[in-house]
């Protein structure tokens, strides 16, 4: 697993052909949520924007109104920085980031880290690596085997590109 | 759990709130606690989002775990909106509300 560190004014990783993949893979899925599969009723969009009066529904919306579409840009925009700075094609490569870049990575990082935690049903106290073993015995080459390491993989990348911005 | 948190909310059974005005009374903007985000990356938002030090940040995100909310910033209700919003494109999980 490659991690982030920092080479002077720059955040640097070299990834595999697989980290590539996936990260491209969970930075398009996030840009689709937030394009044509916009649905306030799906929970993953519910949690990427919160209603900010859950007693109000009235000013929610209002809120919604002025705030929505800024917002739905920003989370495009920052899924987007992954995909650009991404190595081409189907290799892997090194990724090299400035402050702005790195900013916009952790924020798309944690976007696709929430919205598989709502999908995966993690909760306060899960313990990542039983839910992994659990899901391992029951099918090792079940969809959620690959989802729990996904997970897991993005936080593990998240941690160590903060590490670096704020050492 | 040092102090900071607790100051500019007058605690709500107190008789003197009853004196003041709902009107009068500011906004607050809470962050809830979720099991997804980072506790290193909720300390380093709050630093990012209110420049505040890192001491007074970590305990916020600490409240936040420990308690499931905290109050991250008071003030008028445009302002709490903004800073929900601000919070939100972070991913934090923000409401606003009359204190």
């Amino acid at each position: 697993m490659s991690m982030f560190r920092r080479h002077g004014d720059r955040y640097v990783a070299t990834f595999a052909v697989d980290e590539v993949r996936v990260l491209r893979k969970v930075a398009s899925e996030v840009v689709g949520l937030l394009t044509d599969g916009f649905d306030h009723t799906d929970p993953v969009v519910g949690r990427l924007f919160p209603e900010v009066y859950p007693d109000d529904a009235a000013s929610t919306a209002e809120f919604r109104r002025y705030t929505e579409g800024d917002l739905k840009t920003a989370k495009i925009d920052q899924a987007g920085a992954i995909l650009a700075a991404l190595p081409d094609g189907e290799a892997g490569g090194e990724v090299r980031l400035d402050a702005e870049a790195a900013e916009a990575w952790l924020r798309a990082l944690n976007d696709a880290r929430l919205a598989m935690g709502v999908r995966l049903e993690i909760k306060d106290g899960t313990d990542l690596g039983e839910e992994l073993d659990d899901a391992v015995a029951e099918d090792p080459s079940s969809s959620r085997v690959f989802q729990l390491s996904v997970y897991a993989y993005l936080g593990y990348l998240q941690e160590s590109l903060l590490n670096a911005l704020i050492d | 759990m040092g102090g900071m948190a607790a100051p500019q909310v007058a605690p709500v059974e107190t008789p003197d709130t009853d004196q003041v005005p709902a009107s009068d009374r500011p906004w607050v903007t809470i962050v809830w606690d979720d099991p997804v985000n980072l506790m290193t990356y909720v300390t380093w938002v709050f630093q990012k989002l209110f420049g505040y030090s890192r001491e007074k940040a970590e305990q916020l995100m600490l409240d936040v775990h420990h308690k499931g909310k905290a109050v991250v910033s008071s003030g008028a209700r445009e302002r709490m909106e903004h800073d929900a919003s601000q919070l939100h494109a972070y991913g934090l999980w923000a409401t606003v509300e009359r204190s």
